[in-house]
């Protein structure tokens, strides 16, 4: 259950070290391209982490669980279970017998070990090739704390995740969001922030006023978001680790939402509705500085910013429905993209450059889809009475969103999906959850 | 739903009560308004209403029951209809004769859109109708707008019927400064 503790929140520090590999390590051919097409999920074998120190055999055997699970949940791996295992290592050093795992056909073998001194944790692992019979990569070790043994799990799963895809991996990220409880007509809503995977939930704000749509900072330290504390809504800046807040002094309105740091996390770009009309600003939060991006007589907002901070892609109604368009991060006149039917919303700019994101509503249903940013290779992805605001993983191959569920029981609850449109699963939050943010990869 | 389920409740009593209690509405129990001549069917409601607030032409309570505080929109839009424009007549009336009271108009989108689309929405919902109030000479000083979005529905289901009853801008009397 989410907790009001903070403690969980100040990181431990994790170190990466590489172990000096018995034989020189080389790539093998052992590789996933992930791929737009249905692929069979690659067979693994995850001996349980040896506990190098008396007592450490719990938080070893947790660890290995951790970096199944985050291999499984892609849906790109697959565990082959302990109870085939014909032989498993004796110890971390013992030589791989590669033709027991070559009989039960898993392609990937891993192995770790884990070491628990006062609240000082060390974990290390080795990735093999079992078919040509290599080490795929160096051994690592990471040392932590304790408490932040999850994130060593997550460290694991990333770096094999990484090393057999090609791609950076996303296990070791959080996400911050809005638990939602109560009825509908009179739902609680409160900032709180979690693992990738739902662990570690925490309630970042109370539920005394209504927020929206909180925005991860590029290093994920600082969360902007809409709030109607203050009566009406406007912009909120809030530090991850010590949960002060303040309101960002904005262009005047009436009302101020849907807010996004810049690239270099120095600035906001933002929405101002002024009688009737909203239009899109930036504020630089040293010199409180403001510029006007928009100004149209329709609706602008969502606006996000490409990887290199150059271009934002928004929407507006300008043309009489929601489309999707892309301007100069300075303003000017934009272009739109989006020519499907029906109407589109809340674009967001992939972390690799390459995709937006975006909800479109069409014919009743609602659906997450991404398309080039030429508006060309518009793929939907979901479909469902009410899918939006789709959040990107680190490495620009998972998104989450918000499926709503209809009538007077139903609610929102956070949903992930590959870009593919493969393994489209709920995000366990413990109760109702919208508008998620993901962060970035932990340091 | 269950304000309304509250409020015919309430009328029943009072009916059974109006000698003892004449007064039971004067609280401000929002959410009467029209649902009142519906809800009582069988009891003798005009009684009931003449020794509640509604009695009271210059309350709070009478603007948001008798002339009606919301309008309703069609899907997607912001113009206002004759209706809304026939209630907006009335609260601006109201507002010229109580010119010590200030009011809040809330926009509100129904959940068919996106979140941060339904908040612009709202908005320009509000302002609709804090225009038309200032066209009919109600001081614009005296006017705010915020909007809701599709946060906050005052009918759950999701069909057509509560859909309407969500696109709707709602005018909130208060007394004293707008801060």
């Amino acid at each position: 259950m989410l907790t009001r503790t903070i403690a969980l929140l100040l990181a431990p520090l994790v170190a990466a070290t590489a172990i000096p590999a018995p034989a020189l390590a080389q790539d093998g051919p052992l590789r996933i391209t992930i791929s737009e097409g249905v692929i069979e999920p690659l067979p693994f074998a995850v001996p349980g982490f040896q506990a190098e120190t008396a007592g450490a055999e719990q938080i070893a055997a947790d660890i290995t669980r951790v970096v199944a699970q985050d291999l499984t949940g892609t849906g790109l791996f697959r565990e082959i279970p302990a109870a085939s295992f014909i032989s498993t290592p004796a110890s971390f050093a013992s030589p791989v017998a590669y033709p027991d795992w070559r009989a039960i056909n898993a392609q990937a073998l891993i192995t770790g070990a884990v070491a628990v001194n006062g609240d000082q944790l060390t974990v290390k692992f080795r990735l093999y090739d079992v078919f040509t019979g290599a080490e795929l990569g160096e051994g690592l070790q990471f040392t932590g704390t304790t408490g932040g043994w999850r994130r060593m799990g997550h460290k694991v799963a990333d770096a094999v995740y990484s090393r057999i895809t090609g791609e950076s991996g996303y296990f070791d990220s959080r996400v911050v969001f809005v638990s939602e409880s109560g009825p509908k007509d009179n739902r609680a809503r409160r900032l709180a922030i979690m693992d990738y995977d739902g662990e570690n939930r925490q309630f970042l704000t109370d539920s005394n006023s209504l927020v929206l749509a909180p925005r991860f900072s590029p290093g994920g330290d600082r969360v902007l978001y809409t709030s109607y504390e203050s009566g009406f809504p406007r912009i909120s800046l809030l530090d991850v680790a010590s949960v002060g807040r303040r309101q960002i002094t904005t262009v005047e309105g009436e009302m101020a939402f849907s807010p996004r740091f810049s690239k270099d996390g120095g600035a906001v770009i933002y929405s101002v509705s002024t009688g009737g009309n909203t239009d899109i600003y930036r504020t630089d939060l040293n010199s409180g500085a403001h510029t006007r991006l928009t100004s149209a007589p329709s609706i602008e907002t969502s606006p996000s910013l490409s990887p290199d901070g150059s271009q934002i892609v928004f929407e507006s109604d300008r043309s009489g429905t929601q489309q999707l368009y892309i301007m100069s991060a300075s303003g000017g006149e934009p272009r739109r993209i989006s020519f499907g039917e029906g109407r589109y919303g809340s674009p967001v700019w992939s972390p690799r450059g390459d995709l937006i994101a975006f909800t479109k509503q069409n014919a009743g249903r609602f659906h997450i889809g991404v398309m080039r940013t030429d508006g060309s290779e518009e793929r939907l992805l979901t479909s469902s009475f009410l899918d939006e605001s789709p959040t990107w993983a680190p490495n620009g191959r998972v998104l989450m969103f918000t499926r709503e569920t209809q009538g007077a029981s139903g609610g929102p609850q956070l949903h992930s999906v590959d870009i593919s449109g493969r393994n489209l699963k709920p995000v366990p939050t413990g109760g109702f959850s919208s508008d998620a943010s993901w962060g970035p990869l932990q340091r | 739903m269950n304000k309304y389920l509250t409020a015919s409740i309430l009328v029943g009593a009072l009916a059974l009560s109006a000698c003892t209690r004449p007064d039971r509405f004067g609280g401000g129990a929002d959410g009467l308004g029209a649902d009142i001549a519906g809800a009582g069917a069988g009891f003798d409601q005009s009684g009931a209403i003449g020794q509640s607030g509604l009695g009271n032409p210059d309350s709070p309570e009478y603007f948001a029951e008798a002339i009606g505080d919301r309008v309703l929109f069609r899907v997607d839009q912001s113009t206002l209809t004759p209706e809304a424009m026939a209630t907006l007549d009335g609260q601006a009336q109201w507002l010229m004769t109580n010119s010590d009271y200030l009011a809040v108009i809330e926009g509100h989108a129904d959940e068919q859109g996106t979140r941060e689309y339904n908040v612009a929405l709202g908005a320009r919902r509000a302002n609709a109708a804090r225009e038309y109030l200032i066209s009919r000479g109600v001081p614009s000083s005296r006017l705010r707008t915020i909007s809701y979005g599709k946060e906050r529905p005052i009918a759950t289901c999701s069909d057509a019927s509560c859909y309407a009853q969500n696109r709707r801008a709602v005018t909130v009397i208060a007394a004293g400064a707008l801060s």
